[in-house]
């Protein structure tokens, strides 16, 4: 019986890396957790998309729950992701900000003038530094902002409605 | 007279112009050297010294300005990992997450050779007693 035992360990083994190995296909490793989760917003002040000789500030959002997106005309993904934002503009009682990372403005207001605007305020970001500050690698991403300013929540790439009904929504109520 | 004048003046403000293009060397070989121990994230394999993406030509021109600030390697290196995390470091901080990763290595080999003595010890006691048969016999 002991013997018999012995000659399992390797298989008990095997299948320990075949969990690992299942474990890993199922994880994304483009999904890099941010060190921002649970700290203040960066703040920012970049001149608006439709009006450059005014600016945004980040702080004009203090005392209220907000989404900050980070997309660009030439970004596919956000093209994907726009549908939903429309609807999440109608259906979600939070003002969704966007900043349109290294873009031209012509293109970007050519985006939202043939597909809606969602956004309550457009930033702009020609350089990427406010993308940097965010630690934004990829567009699109979006924050959740609390009324103290602190980071909750990022999402990154696309919103998707999994996210937006288990995590998003739950953590917007939860902080209002 | 005038016009040597102003040819030396063309030639001096088209050296100056050069040294202003040209970048610091000194600033060039630090970021050399800390961005090739910094992770590009949108070609996770790649340092931030071999990728050409957009983001790392941008993270490239934040460090040349954190250099000229007068930053520390190691204050710029905490500049970066703030806000990309400890994955924008191509070596990993030793910390209770990491410790299996640093460790888990040299604890295998550890075993490998504790596994490799008993068997060894076993054999021992197990194999002159065959002999001892078989030079009976």
């Amino acid at each position: 019986m002991k013997t018999q035992l012995k000659y399992l360990i390797p298989f008990v083994i095997f299948l320990m890396l075949i969990g690992f190995f299942l474990k890993g296909l199922n994880l994304d490793p483009r999904e890099v957790p941010s060190p921002l989760i649970n700290k203040p917003a960066p703040m920012f002040e970049q001149p608006l998309l439709n009006d450059t000789s005014k600016t945004f500030s980040s702080n004009s959002m203090l005392g209220q729950v907000w989404l900050l997106n980070v997309w660009a005309s030439w970004c596919t993904a956000c093209r994907d992701e726009h549908p939903l934002l429309m609807a999440m503009s109608q259906q979600i009682d939070v003002p969704i900000v966007g900043i349109d990372y290294k873009d031209t403005n012509p293109e970007a207001l050519d985006v939202l003038s043939k597909l809606g605007n969602p956004y309550s305020a457009v930033a702009t970001d020609v350089e990427g530094r406010v993308g940097i500050d965010y630690g934004v690698y990829g567009v699109p991403e979006t924050y959740l902002i609390d009324k103290e300013g602190v980071i909750r929540y990022k999402q990154i790439g696309p919103i998707t409605v999994a996210a937006l009904q288990e995590k998003i929504i739950p953590m917007i109520k939860g902080l209002k | 007279m005038k016009r040597l004048l102003a040819l030396f003046l063309l030639l001096l403000s088209l050296a100056l112009n050069a040294e202003s293009i040209a970048s610091d060397p000194l600033v060039e070989a630090r970021l050399k050297s800390l961005s090739q121990e910094l992770r590009c994230l949108v070609c996770q394999n790649q340092t931030l010294a071999d990728s050409t993406a957009p983001l790392a030509e941008d993270l490239r021109r934040e460090i040349r300005e954190l250099i000229a600030k007068g930053m520390t390697d190691e204050e710029i290196t905490n500049y970066l990992v703030a806000r990309y995390g400890d994955f924008v470091r191509y070596r990993p901080p030793f910390k209770s997450q990491t410790a299996l990763l640093w460790l888990g290595p040299t604890v295998m080999l550890i075993i490998g050779f504790v596994v490799l003595w008993v068997t060894l010890r076993r054999r021992n006691k197990t194999l002159p007693n065959d002999y001892e048969v078989a030079d009976e016999i």
